[in-house]
């Protein structure tokens, strides 16, 4: 490590987070990000990685994607982030946008957020709102985010330590793919919503089991709740399509996209509401505010985002990669069949199951230390998290396969020990 | 569904936009290659005639859309060039194996083929889906991705018939995204697409700019450029027959094919029965004051009048104010020079031939000469002779890579009533400033990796017949949990592994060899 890099880090310590700071030593990853170029990231101290983290499809298009650093650019002459309190053009055209590609019929308006969390808090507040009940219905080791209510849809290790977990019984958590406990918490006629991430993706991305979804959301209409889909991680063409909850054949009440939607540029998060859900919008439209929510260039940027992932090289290109790298993962997978025990994988969400209750940090190190970045499941650690952004290149597909081959043999070492298995 | 985007800032035209553009679509297209290359003979010939199959049925139908779109050129010509560029196109390279190893026992040497990858081609308004048509053919016959990019006036008919054909290519196997077609090709647009490091070689049939752009591109292009063929009527020639085909050639399609005759050059011995032999085919030989008209009408002061371009005979004399019967074919301009000073010895896309005696055959080939090197240089010449020492010392002399002997020269040159090769590319080599000087074929999309053993006598060349090709196919696709019918979540309960009986450094070594062998394509 470089005496610049030694500095930093101490610095880091000292006036940013010094705990956060130590445990990516401790973890054997000392990335500090400096550079940053589509699929790669330049650590300060030069080594090139391959970006398969993306921040949860935050860079699902690359980091500074050229059109939407152009866009940024263009739009920064004529915008800023606007007035919240008035009808606004650019807020105005991306629920236009929005709108016209929803998963559902008569989602006609959109509420915005300046990042997930708020959006998660807004969408809870209108259901609550149109069903004047109270209770959320949410799937254990889910994660929503970090603000007010999101939190608490979430596992405690987010919110007892802020004294921020729900005391009230307000919000209650089901095992996923559970039907009988989905419908046993929403029996009671009582709840406002289930909200849901259509593959959870800090559990590890469990799946779905076929026909999960579509029976949730039958059981929301059955007993009155909403349903909100939380296609944050899962939204925006990672699954093949635009919105991964398509796919599941459910038509949401409630949408919130967040992350990708931003590209990354300029913060972002969005709420797509059904029509009859959104009767805050008519009743009390000052209700909810945000200064900063749905700023406009991040409209500006977020419409180039929805226009870039429905063209349709994009579609062919998540085809192409991820029957690539599920080919190429496959075969790893069979090398190390003691080792690396499965592959979870709608598109390019894709979680690489390893046999050990940590298994997926020293993959998580090796990797780094071979030029890839991919992130641990924080509520599932035997899962890596493995999120190829939607335009990676043939070329950098077969590149991220070497390097994972290497970095599962080292791990695998590391873990099971160098010794022969005896047969 | 697909979102209306409200263009609030519109950055279409920047030239991140169009760099977007262009690298989408081309790393679609690498990424179709790579899984192409998977494919066997078996295969690739699915795909190829498929694809020539669909061709053949859209050729009648896309040629009335092109005479349409474009204006100009005859509805069965082009109808016969767009079958040809399909079906015989194809049986024409059957026997050529562009997909498995050749190997030479003498040489000890293995050749392996390459495909170039990403294929960007440029076609031509003048000839545009049978251009289309043999570009697609060749991609598909070499396991290439192929990006067409149609001349603006005819987009409209050319991007139905590449799609027409993308279709068909992928119905019968072949990876999406083989076949793509730029739908608004505008030339900042164009030049991104030429510029871009994942284009592979530029296929480049068109106007000079567009070809000379394609060679500034920096990347690897076989261009051609225009043509402006002398033909030469040798006093050894049979002169019934010569007519004939030069008349049939000229009003081919109204002349588009860029290998139709422009400049007929004769001797005083063969002219007068020329002259009547051309009259009595549908030649309109034109009096001085005709050429005059004719003249003024078909060049302007910037250039050739683009109006005329695939027009027939009689639209063109009645534009120009000449009166011809009905009958007339081709017109046929008498000039006294050749040259800069008499814009008739230039290259005329319609049924206009210029017409000039000269005083002996030395003097024949140095005007012959002159044509080329007004414009046209490396593309194509033609004779009418029957003594072959004559046919040799034009052929010898002229700056063109290919001399039609005794036929019509519009088809001729192209691989139709010759045994050419059959192409709509034709190579203008060194003499044209373009790479390759040959009729353009499959073989020009295909580079060979050779395995060159040690020639010593005592060093023994290995047995390559057993070697597997590795051909693996299509790439499977990939499971989406959860989604009824396209489930295979693998994980086992519990995260348990199972058990196996093979040493884990076996398996790993036969795993890695399958890996690298998937990973190579």
């Amino acid at each position: 490590m470089s005496q610049d890099k030694l500095e930093f880090l101490e610095r880091s310590r000292e006036f940013w987070n010094p705990k956060k700071t130590q445990d990516w030593q401790d973890m054997g990853v000392d990335l500090v990000i400096d550079r940053r170029e589509g699929y790669y990231l330049f650590d300060m101290d030069g080594l090139r990685l391959i970006d398969v983290h993306l921040n949860g499809g935050t860079y699902n298009l690359g980091h500074r994607h050229p059109e939407l650093v152009e866009v940024l650019k263009v739009g920064a002459e004529r915008f800023d982030m606007g007035n919240h309190h008035f009808p606004a053009l650019a807020r105005t055209a991306l629920a236009e946008a929005l709108a016209a590609c929803a998963p559902s019929p008569d989602m006609k308006f959109t509420a915005y957020g300046s990042g997930g969390g708020e959006a998660i808090d807004i969408a809870i507040k209108t259901a609550r709102h149109a069903t004047q009940r109270r209770k959320i219905v949410s799937i254990f080791n889910a994660y929503h985010g970090h603000t007010g209510l999101a939190v608490k849809t979430g596992d405690e290790r987010f919110s007892k330590i802020f004294l921020s977990e729900d005391r009230e019984g307000e919000f209650v958590q089901v095992p996923f793919n559970d039907l009988a406990a989905m419908e046993e918490a929403l029996r009671g006629n009582d709840a406002a919503a289930v909200i849901i991430e259509t593959i959870p993706a800090t559990y590890g991305f469990p799946m779905p089991e076929e026909g999960y979804l579509p029976a949730v959301k039958s059981l929301c209409d059955k007993y009155g709740a909403l349903f909100i889909a939380d296609e944050v991680q899962t939204g925006l063409m990672r699954t093949g399509e635009l919105w991964g909850i398509t796919k599941y054949g459910v038509e949401p009440d409630i949408l919130v996209t967040g992350k990708g939607i931003s590209g990354g540029m300029y913060p972002i998060a969005c709420v797509q509401i059904r029509e009859r859900c959104g009767g805050w919008l008519r009743q009390d439209g000052f209700a909810h505010m945000s200064t900063m929510g749905g700023a406009e260039l991040g409209c500006v940027v977020a419409m180039k985002v929805l226009e870039i992932v429905q063209r349709p090289e994009v579609r062919a290109m998540v085809r192409f990669n991820s029957d690539f790298l599920r080919a190429g993962l496959d075969l790893i997978k069979s090398a190390y069949a003691d080792f690396f025990a499965g592959i979870r994988q709608h598109g390019v969400i894709m979680g690489l199951e390893f046999d050990h209750p940590e298994g997926a940090k020293p993959v998580m190190k090796h990797l780094y230390a071979n030029g890839v970045w991919a992130i641990f499941s924080t509520l599932d650690p035997r899962v890596l998290q493995f999120k190829p952004g939607l335009l990676l290149t043939q070329a950098d597909a077969e590149d991220l396969l070497r390097r994972v081959e290497i970095a599962v043999d080292l791990a695998r070492d590391e873990v099971k020990g160098k010794r022969r298995r005896a047969a | 569904m697909s979102g209306r985007i409200n263009n609030l800032v519109d950055i279409s035209q920047s030239p991140a936009a169009l760099r977007g553009r262009a690298d989408i679509v081309l790393e679609n297209a690498k990424w179709a290659s790579h899984v192409f290359q998977r494919f066997d003979r078996e295969a690739t010939m699915r795909v190829v005639d498929a694809v020539a199959r669909t061709a053949h049925d859209g050729a009648a139908r896309y040629a009335e859309l092109a005479v349409e779109e474009s204006g100009f050129g005859v509805v069965a010509h082009k109808r016969i060039k767009n079958e040809m560029t399909a079906m015989p196109l194809v049986d024409y390279y059957r026997d050529d194996d562009y997909v498995n190893p050749r190997i030479s026992e003498n040489l000890k040497i293995v050749e392996i083929p390459r495909p170039a990858g990403v294929v960007f081609a440029l076609t031509p308004s003048t000839n545009p889906i049978s251009t289309l048509n043999y570009k697609i053919v060749l991609a598909m016959m070499t396991r290439n991705a192929i990006v067409i990019s149609p001349h603006p006036a005819v987009r409209h008919c050319c991007v139905e018939a590449a799609n027409s054909l993308a279709a068909a290519a992928t119905a019968a196997g072949a990876p999406a995204s083989s076949i793509q077609v730029l739908a608004e090709p505008s030339i900042p647009l164009v030049n991104e697409f030429m510029r871009s490091p994942k284009t592979s070689v530029i296929l480049a049939t068109g106007g000079s700019a567009m070809v000379r752009a394609a060679y500034a591109s920096s990347n690897p292009a076989i261009g051609v450029g225009p043509g402006n063929a002398p033909v030469f009527v040798d006093s050894s020639a049979d002169f019934e027959k010569a007519a004939a085909r030069i008349v049939e050639s000229k009003s081919f399609d109204n002349s588009v094919l860029c290998t139709n005759e422009s400049v007929l050059i004769t001797v005083p011995e063969a002219d007068s029965r020329l002259r009547r032999a051309l009259g009595s085919r549908g030649g309109h030989l034109c009096s001085d004051e005709e050429t005059g008209l004719l003249r003024r009408f078909l060049f302007h002061a910037s250039g050739f009048n683009v109006e005329a371009i695939g027009r027939d005979a009689s639209w063109i004399a009645n534009q120009a104010g000449i009166r011809v019967p009905r009958s007339a074919k081709i017109l046929i301009a008498p000039i006294a020079r050749i040259g800069v000073e008499e814009d008739l010895s230039r290259e005329k896309l319609c049924p206009v031939l210029a017409y000039h005696v000269a005083k002996n055959r030395t003097q024949a080939i140095s005007q012959s000469r002159a044509v080329l090197r007004l414009a046209g240089a490396g593309h194509t010449a033609a004779v009418h002779a029957s003594d072959e020492q004559t046919a040799f010392d034009f052929a010898r002399a002229v700056e063109s890579y290919r001399v039609v002997v005794n036929a019509p020269c519009s088809q001729g040159a192209a691989g139709f009533g010759t045994n050419l090769a059959p192409t709509f590319t034709v190579g203008t080599g060194y003499f044209g400033r373009s790479s390759v000087g040959d009729n353009i074929g499959p073989q020009h999309l295909v580079h060979w990796t050779k395995l060159a053993y040690n020639s010593d006598r005592s060093e023994k060349f290995g047995d390559f017949r057993g070697v597997a090709a590795r051909f693996d196919g299509p790439l499977p696709q990939a499971p989406e949990d959860g989604v009824p019918g396209r489930t295979r979540n693998d994980s086992p309960p519990g995260g348990g592994i199972a058990q196996s009986g093979i040493d884990r450094e076996e398996l790993r070594r036969i795993i890695a060899e399958e890996l690298r062998a998937v990973l190579k394509g």
